[in-house]
């Protein structure tokens, strides 16, 4: 089976976020870069099918140079080879799905996988979006993806609001994960040996012939509102008494 | 301003009420830039949930119904919408950024090659043209957004918007004939988290559970406050992902967002995908025994106490003022 996994770089999550004074960008000097984490499970997902299954996993990035380190660490996961389109920086959704489409008519996979959502932009759009590009079957935040034993259909079962639910797609299909779907794996020394050998192919924009004018442009940044915070109570009865009291919540 | 459509949330014909926000959402946009808000049921033997929107104070409701629409399928709603929207001319098109809008939603912005802004959280103008706010960096920036092209797609998130109110006068209910196409998908099977207790994003008190409860039998404990605070049930990541409770329970970035009179976190550390999921609550409580854990930043009540000892105490408390 050909896979084509779809991964985006972020800032690292665990940090928070500042914004830039005049509120045009995020700050993002001295934050580390990784892969989106829904990404990562991609990926890992990518790397356990094929090992069930054979085939080959195929990495794929809209995005710069920069991005290099973050497609390494995917290929010494264990992908086979990576191809990066070569973007300027704030595409839209739209935007980057048509070129995911063109790289996707080329490599022709059985399934492409992305992560459900990038936890920067937060938009949970690509994935959906390129399956009504290409015309293909969709079956969002994955947590289970089981084939048919001629591995021409797909049964996904989805984490969604009320529970779980589980819908057939014929593929190919475009496939996005979620959290439960999988632990990606560690990177091996050998594996980042290997990684630094294995192609990395660079597409640039404009050969894809891909209107990129952004539909959805963001403007400015502003920080949320901030709570207050950092009260404290000294015991379950004062908590009692400030919530039926103070709060009258209770 | 051409006119504005809300496409309607149902399970399996229950009519849900995150729909009355976004109702609310396309009256705010008409309001901006006018244009009249209808409604679009889809499903099989779903008049009753059209009947429920049609008292929510919108123009019409159509209603599209079709055996191929018996269960929820994006690839089939997200097809019979654009065929909605292309026959009618709306201009903008709302829907719930729940696992619902988030799943079709996108599809229908590819079918139309039209701007989507996702979980969005306010509406604005700026002179002639329309901003639109909507959280990114799980909710540690606020995004102005501006959208180009037609119609504009937008899903909104259910906690920034006051519901519309239910039961006015009816509107009229109007049948309109979708294609289904399925396209290669088939339903299979559902399995329902039965529960009970309010739904997690209709609650108004919710108590949630994280690492700190230790295991899935301990949330025993957690029932029993939430029996006291008729209250429902959430968790952090870490609970779900230990297998502890079910995924539909999870608050957070990339689960549920949330934003009830009370939230009372248990052993919730505070990660940042967590916070961006419920620190619009209300009012929010904190029981965790470590004293640097970052939850009690947003806490109004931070109780630095072992969870084993201080819950139970409080469920004694609560059972002690009702007695009263």
């Amino acid at each position: 089976m050909k896979i084509l996994v779809a991964i985006k770089p972020v800032p690292n999550p665990d940090e928070k976020v500042k914004i830039k004074g005049d509120g045009t960008g995020i700050i993002l000097d001295n934050i580390k870069m990784v892969i989106n984490p829904f990404c990562e499970i991609a990926v890992e997902e990518g790397l356990r099918i094929k090992e069930k299954l054979g085939g080959e996993v195929v990495i794929l990035t809209i995005g710069t140079r920069e991005d290099e380190q973050q497609i390494r660490t995917a290929l010494a996961m264990g992908a086979d080879r990576a191809v990066l389109v070569e973007a300027e920086k704030g595409l839209d959704a739209l935007a980057v799905a048509k070129f995911m489409a063109r790289v996707v008519e080329r490599e022709k996979p059985d399934l492409v996988l992305l992560g459900k959502q990038a936890v920067d932009d937060d938009n949970s759009q690509v994935g959906q979006i390129l399956a009504a590009v290409l015309g293909w079957p969709q079956a969002t935040f994955a947590s289970k993806i089981e084939f048919a034993a001629d591995n021409k259909k797909a049964n996904v079962t989805r984490e969604v609001d009320g529970g779980l639910e589980t819908i057939e797609v014929a593929l190919p299909a475009i496939v996005t994960t979620d959290l439960r779907l999988n632990e990606p794996r560690y990177a091996s020394l050998p594996g980042i040996m290997k990684a630094k050998k294995k192609e990395l192919k660079v597409v640039p924009l404009a050969s894809l012939g891909v209107d990129t004018a952004p539909r959805v442009r963001v403007l400015s940044y502003a920080a949320p509102k901030q709570r207050a915070g950092g009260g404290r109570v000294a015991d379950v009865a004062e908590l009692v008494s400030k919530l039926k009291n103070e709060a009258k919540v209770l | 301003m051409a006119d504005i459509l809300v496409v309607v949330e149902h399970q399996d014909g229950v009519f849900k009420k995150n729909t009355l926000s976004v109702v609310s959402a396309a009256r705010a946009l008409s309001g901006l830039i006018g244009g009249e808000v209808d409604a679009l049921v889809l499903g099989n033997g779903v008049a009753a949930v059209a009947d429920t929107a049609a008292g929510t104070g919108v123009r019409k409701v159509l209603l599209g119904e079709g055996a191929a629409f018996a269960k929820y399928l994006a690839v089939a709603y997200a097809g019979a919408v654009a065929e909605v929207v292309k026959a009618k001319g709306y201009g903008a098109v709302f829907a719930p950024a729940s696992t619902f809008g988030k799943d079709f939603m996108p599809r229908l912005s590819g079918l139309l090659d039209a701007p989507l802004a996702s979980d969005i959280v306010g509406l604005e103008k700026d002179g002639d043209a329309l901003r639109v706010k909507r959280p990114m960096y799980a909710g540690n920036a606020i995004g102005t957004v501006t959208l180009s092209g037609s119609p504009l797609l937008f899903t909104v998130r259910q906690t920034a918007f006051d519901a519309a109110a239910l039961g006015g006068a009816k509107a009229p209910v109007e049948k309109v004939a979708v294609t289904a196409e399925a396209g290669s998908t088939a339903f299979v099977s559902r399995q329902e988290t039965k529960s009970e207790r309010p739904e997690l994003t209709e609650a108004r008190v919710i108590v949630s559970a994280g690492r700190g409860i230790k295991a899935q039998e301990n949330f025993k404990m957690v029932e029993e406050l939430a029996d006291q605070l008729n209250a429902a049930i959430g968790a952090s990541r870490a609970a779900v992902d230990a297998g502890w409770a079910p995924n539909d329970w999870q608050v957070g970035q990339t689960g549920k967002i949330v934003a009830p009179e009370l939230y009372v976190a248990l052993g919730i550390s505070g990660a940042i995908q967590h916070l961006a999921g419920m620190k619009d609550s209300k009012v929010i409580v904190a029981i965790n025994k470590d004293e640097e854990a970052p939850i009690f930043q947003v806490a109004d009540y931070g109780l630095v106490a072992d969870l084993f000892k201080a819950v139970p105490e409080l469920v004694s408390e609560l059972k002690k003022l009702k007695s009263a």
